[in-house]
């Protein structure tokens, strides 16, 4: 590990460093009697060890003051200077000091520990490009602030160069690296014509790309916006941690009054009860807790954006540590969403080319979804002027003379409208069956299917193996084709023949029954929603949490969602969940760890048991490990 | 309007949370954030007298932590 500290930081340890020899050398001293307090060097003594003190603690002072001037009391500063001074005046120098340094130090490593958190986050946000390469009218190029950008510029992306706008590629080819945005480490292939991303790092070529957008609106800044604002949204833990801080500070404090001054009343010994209580306040610090805790979420947050997922606020971790039942939307999240031949069928004396051919060049003038599976389907070219006289035929097909032959392709329905006899009733499969007349005489049939998409299967699989008690699916498709890829994908449970509107209703009714099932921790068990954020955004806004899968950059899933997935990859939703478990789990043991270690302390310092010096080392000590406890999340694969 | 600024020297978390409490309380201010780890503050704000409210948060944030201020 390379440690690079700030001057700041320098200056600190150096502080700690020399602060800390003399109170060794001076602790020794004392220890074997070659100079005690009592002596005539006493005053000596006591000079030294506040000299120790101030290397140590100064800026502590003076914060203590400064705060006290402006309102601020009852900060750390103030309870440290309190306490360290209490500690003096009841004859303590080596318990002062001592407080004094280890304070320092657990403050030095805490701000060692949020420089590195900072630092990660900063790694994250690389992705922000920092100049963009404008080529003006008479070819000349300008190197502008990516802010300068306007639609329709022209920008020169080289080799290795960040793509610093949202745009259309209008010259050059190229593999571009789109690890920054979606953790996919395979290179994602461009040409001419393609749409491109901000954020992304041009390979090997020189790219031309349009500015589709000005760059405040790109993905890049939409982006680096909501990670930031991610931060904002707390989860009940930090919230809880928050308010916790906010009362315990206090009640300490008054404790330790109490501590120091009732007690003398009936016993005597004010000294002694005054250190006891110094004692309490060195323990009032929630320090460990306000940083760790958030911490904790923050790494969370950034171990799923570095694997291409963006969390927008750390309440959605842990909605995601206690999901219970995940719905599915089907197509296009499932599913590919897109249609593809699977399987052509020739009557007698036609082959299958001059099925798909005649079908393709029909399709041709239409704009329905399985058209252009058909026309990509079609091997052979066919000439489009041969087309005429095209006619579409609403949700049944569409009717065109190719040549000189009258061609119909559509539904069971348009045949038979068109008095078409289907000699063969073919087996119907799953998915969508087209139907081919050439010059009124049936010629053969094609089938579409909507396929799985390749990790869909792996990811269930995966889901089920985190434990997620319930997984449900939900599609406007047919009984038939929703019962065959639930059955695919080992789904037990899924609603077919919805309308947008239903999955609401679907998703309220769920998240009704998942309380009832856990009527004890019901708010506790949540529901969380899958879908490609296209036409969902309602139920995605509905569930405790919606996941879209943001195909790079669209815009409606980034809105609507709670968490984007940027690459369409389904296992992503496995490695989310135990994300977001490790972090509930490493903010509660803080929590429980810090607490227990601080009562304790607090009732042993109050007996008398526990001095000052072990309940700054406990104090030091807990914030220590509870920030190296919530720095693993940070290193998080 | 809303607008965001950089903090410099921000080094406890629990100051943060002082600051964006006592500078949500600023007349004018609809909303306020502190962000510990990125450094960031978003003031939402009336527009008409935004400068103002930037300097008294300014000052609000250095009586909670002297050595912190709005980065230009």
């Amino acid at each position: 590990m390379i440690i690079n500290l700030s001057t700041k930081q320098n200056q600190k340890l150096s502080r700690i460093v020399i602060s800390m020899l003399m109170f060794f050398l001076l602790f020794i001293l004392n220890r074997t009697e070659i100079i005690t307090e009592n002596n005539y060097k006493g005053l000596f003594v006591l000079a030294l060890y506040i000299v120790a003190y101030f290397i140590a603690g100064y800026d502590v002072v003076k914060k203590c003051f400064w705060g006290i001037f402006h309102g601020q009391i009852m900060d750390e500063n103030f309870l440290m200077t309190l306490a360290t001074v209490g500690a003096f005046v009841s004859g303590q120098f080596g318990e002062a000091v001592a407080v004094m340094l280890f304070y320092q130090v657990g403050e030095f490593f805490q701000d060692y520990a949020v420089g590195k958190s900072r630092a990660a986050v900063k790694e994250l946000m690389s992705i922000a490009p920092e100049y963009a390469n404008l080529q003006n009218d008479d070819g000349s190029i300008d190197i502008i602030d990516p802010d300068d950008i306007e639609v329709g510029d022209i920008l020169i992306i080289k080799p290795g160069e960040k793509i610093p706008i949202d745009g259309i590629v209008v010259e050059g080819e190229g593999l571009i690296n789109t690890s920054a945005l979606t953790g996919e480490s395979m290179p994602h292939f461009v040409e001419t014509g393609n749409e491109i991303i901000s954020g992304c790092i041009n390979g090997d070529n020189l790219l031309k790309v349009q500015a589709d957008r000005e760059y405040e609106d790109s993905t890049v800044v939409r982006i680096l916006e909501l990670v930031e604002t991610a931060a904002n949204k707390k989860s009940r833990t930090e919230n809880f941690i928050t308010r916790f801080a906010r009362y315990y500070t206090p009640v300490v404090v008054v404790s330790a009054l109490l501590i120091s001054f009732v007690p003398p009343i009936f016993l005597g010994n004010l000294m002694d009860w005054v250190l006891r209580g110094c004692t309490f306040l060195v323990i009032s610090c929630p320090c460990a807790l306000v940083i760790s805790v958030p911490m904790a979420f923050f790494g969370g947050i950034g171990a799923a954006s570095k694997s291409g997922m963006l969390v927008k606020g750390s309440n959605f971790l842990e909605i995601m540590a206690n999901v219970d039942t995940i719905v599915f939307d089907k197509t296009g999240t499932l599913t590919e969403g897109k249609f593809e031949v699977k399987m052509i069928n020739a009557m007698e004396g036609y082959t299958v080319e001059e099925v798909i051919k005649y079908a393709a060049a029909a399709e041709s003038g239409s704009t329905h979804p399985i058209a252009t599976p058909i026309i990509s389907a079609c091997k052979k070219p066919f000439r489009i002027s041969k087309i005429s006289d095209l006619e579409n035929i609403r949700g049944r097909g569409i009717t065109a003379k190719v040549g000189k032959n009258r061609i119909i392709v559509g539904s069971r329905r348009l045949m038979q409208e068109k008095g078409i006899v289907l000699y063969l009733d073919e087996p119907e499969d799953t998915g969508i069956t087209v139907y081919v007349a050439k010059d009124e005489q049936y010629i053969g049939s094609i089938v579409l299917v909507d396929s799985l998409k390749k990790h869909s299967k792996e990811a269930i699989r995966n889901i089920i193996s985190e434990g997620v008690k319930h997984i449900v699916m939900l599609t406007g498709d047919t009984k038939k084709n929703a019962a065959q890829t639930a059955s695919e994908l080992g789904f037990k449970d899924y609603k077919s023949d919805l309308l947008p509107q239903d999955k609401v209703k679907i998703i309220e009714d769920i998240i009704e029954d998942v309380g009832l099932r856990n009527k004890d921790k019901s708010s506790r068990k949540k529901v969380v929603f899958v879908g490609d954020g296209i036409n969902d955004a309602p139920v995605l806004s509905r569930a405790d949490a919606g996941i879209a899968l943001g195909s790079m950059g669209s815009d409606a899933a980034i809105e609507a969602a709670d968490i984007v997935i940027m690459d369409d990859n389904l296992e992503r939703i496995p490695s989310l969940i135990r994300i977001a478990r490790k972090t509930v789990d490493i903010s509660k043991a803080n929590i429980v760890f810090a607490l227990v270690v601080k009562i304790a302390f607090l009732i042993m310092g109050g007996f008398g048991i526990a001095n000052m010096w072990m309940a700054v080392i406990a104090d030091v000590g807990v914030a220590i490990l509870c920030i190296l406890n919530s720095m693993r999340m940070l290193v998080v694969k | 309007m809303k607008k965001k600024f950089k903090l410099s020297g921000l080094d406890c978390a629990n100051c943060a949370a002082k600051m964006e409490d006592s500078i949500k309380k600023i007349d004018g201010v609809n909303d306020a954030s502190i962000s510990f780890f990125t450094e960031k503050m978003t003031i939402e704000a009336d527009e008409n007298n935004f400068n103002a409210v930037v300097e008294e948060a300014a000052k609000r944030i250095s009586a909670i932590e002297p050595d912190c201020k709005i980065a230009k």
